[in-house]
């Protein structure tokens, strides 16, 4: 079962141009920075949102086509949506706002089916509750269930943890990869944060300013990312423009007055560096070059050093390294250093 | 004492308030999603009756309703009604001068009211009609409640539309607040006094009503 969706919509100067597809059991994530039209892809999908033009379609069933004139309502669409704020209906218990929901059936199968949703959510003594008496991952638990009671065929979750604090996320990504897991359906996660994304999600599609890249394994976005935004999201510190350098196999990166050994790649106009991939080094080895250290900031288990090539222009961005703490403190010289990338981690942007 | 006007006045303000409570309900839900001009132009026409004179209203609506008028005309041709000079007319008096209240309380109700539950009902399957009656309309009751109340108070006092529309007849079109007046005129201070106690008293009670409402606003659900 997939859900594929091609989407285009204009609000005032921003035009959001998606296309995306999403398959059974491989949650697809839609990455971006907030504000590039994640959230509103999603509705396009549910039928909140109307796109200007496009296709929508899930197992074969069309949602929406701008040619052909369809345009289902969302409650024709078995479209499963979690809200930022979970939207639970505040003057019903979480048993009646799960009830509600269920669609014609007989009293007995109403109470049967109900009871059973809450068990699988781990809400039966929350049952007679109010949404407002729930803790905030109940309330998450609570829309769950409410959104299953409808039997959806897609599951849409905008940024499902965005409402709780961090020390409840952990143990609520693990009860919300149990049901994703369990849905016998396609799944859209829409998140910022790309360590959520790699937990819980097979491939990744980046949003940027409203354009969406093609869909990759979590994998490649890491080893790949192909742009500035998307390898940026996908947690890289470093960037500077890069040309091609004087001979063949090198490339030059002028802020930094670096020559580095790498395989020019056709149109790269930046280089990215992961800041755990820049490595201290013995001098005169292959691309090494002495650097400052101009900064030290300490995070909860690494070390991430500020560097400053020594050949960089004015007004460079500083070179972020990241060490393990043991190791930053074994090292011999913590001012000045020769830092090194391996010719492989250094990654040519468009 | 002879208990009519107050029986006829509830009556009125009764039968007022339910057709308020819909039109108010059924006005405030369509502009709020109308486009922006409509929706100024629509809200100042429909807030008018508020701030006008009740006289001015009264006038404007023996334009419509009087028996030399076309619709007024019409009706005594047709059905053989008489749309003023009857208890019934002072209906017509009562809806003009409360509608506004129970559109605006309502239309703020509506406005404050979450739309992602709404969103969040049509995407579960929930009909528009039932996310309509049974999440907005609970969720935004203490609003609703309030206007409702508002409107069958001012109902209940209205007076210059009302004598112009169905005039002062003992025992057929007095309401308390002509009651009181014609009392006054003819000098029976005593008789106009208790008929000004009674009204105090209806007064009171719905002021304190919707206080209690606008009490329990902030702890509607435990």
């Amino acid at each position: 079962m997939a859900l594929t969706a091609r989407i285009e919509k204009r609000f005032g100067a921003f035009q959001l141009a998606v296309d995306l597809m999403a398959e059974t059991g491989q949650p697809l994530a839609l990455l971006g920075a907030s504000g590039c039209g994640k959230s509103v892809t999603l509705k396009c999908i549910a039928g909140i949102e109307r796109p200007d033009r496009g296709r929508i379609e899930l197992d074969g069933r069309v949602l929406f086509d701008s040619e052909a004139g369809i345009d289902l309502p969302p409650q024709r669409r078995r479209v499963g949506f979690l809200f930022q704020s979970y939207a639970l209906f505040p003057h019903m218990t979480v048993e009646r706002n799960v009830a509600v929901c269920l669609g014609r059936m007989d009293k007995r199968r109403r109470r049967e089916r109900t009871a059973e949703l809450l068990a699988l959510l781990h809400l039966e003594d929350q049952a007679a509750l109010y949404p407002r008496q729930l803790s905030g991952g109940q309330r998450q638990r609570a829309a769950l269930a409410r959104i299953l009671a409808a039997e959806p065929g897609v599951l849409l979750l905008d940024e499902p943890f965005s409402a709780l604090d961090s020390f409840l996320k952990w143990q609520l990504e693990q009860e919300l990869r149990e049901v994703l897991e369990r849905f016998p359906g396609p799944a859209v996660w829409v998140s910022h944060d790309r360590g959520e994304v790699y937990r819980n999600c097979s491939r990744v599609c980046v949003l940027e300013d409203g354009k969406s890249a093609p869909a990759a394994s979590m994998a490649e976005l890491m080893a790949n990312p192909g742009t500035v935004a998307a390898a940026r999201l996908s947690g890289c510190k470093n960037f500077a423009p890069v040309r091609p350098g004087p001979a063949p196999g090198l490339v030059e990166v002028p802020a930094w007055g670096l020559v580095l050994r790498a395989p020019w790649r056709e149109g790269a106009a930046a280089l990215g560096l992961r800041a755990d991939r820049v490595r201290p080094e013995e001098a005169g080895a292959v691309n090494a070059f002495p650097c400052q250290v101009v900064r030290v900031t300490e995070d909860v288990s690494s070390v991430f050093a500020a560097l400053r090539p020594e050949a960089a222009s004015p007004g460079a961005p500083p070179l972020w390294m990241e060490l393990a703490k043991d190791a930053w403190a074994a090292l011999p010289d913590r001012e000045r250093l020769w830092a090194a990338v391996r010719p492989e981690d250094l990654m040519l942007l468009k | 004492m002879d208990w009519f006007p107050l029986y006829n006045s509830i009556r009125i303000a009764a039968v007022s308030t339910v057709l308020v409570f819909f039109l108010g309900i059924f006005a405030a839900h369509w502009i709020a999603k109308a486009p922006r001009l409509v929706k100024g132009v629509l809200d100042v026409a429909l807030t008018l009756p508020l701030v006008l004179p009740p006289t001015v209203v009264g006038w404007l609506l023996l334009l419509v309703l009087g028996p030399r008028r076309p619709l007024g005309a019409w009706f005594q041709a047709v059905f053989g009604l008489r749309l003023t000079m009857t208890w019934q007319s002072a209906i017509f008096a009562a809806v003009a001068v409360s509608f506004p209240l129970m559109y605006r309380t309502a239309r703020g109700a509506f406005e404050s009211f979450d739309q992602t539950l709404a969103q969040a009902g049509r995407t579960l399957g929930l009909s528009n009609f039932y996310i309509f009656w049974r999440v907005q309309m609970p969720v935004c009751r203490q609003g609703i409640l309030a206007g409702t109340v508002l409107a069958f108070a001012r109902a209940l006092g209205e007076y210059g539309a009302t004598s112009m529309l169905a005039g002062y007849t003992p025992g057929r079109t007095a309401t308390v607040s002509t009651t009181v007046y014609q009392l006054w005129r003819t000098g029976q201070d005593a008789l106009a006094l208790r008929w000004v106690l009674v009204n105090l008293g209806i007064s009171a009670v719905v002021l304190l009503a919707v206080n209690l409402l606008e009490r329990k606003e902030g702890r509607s659900w435990p």
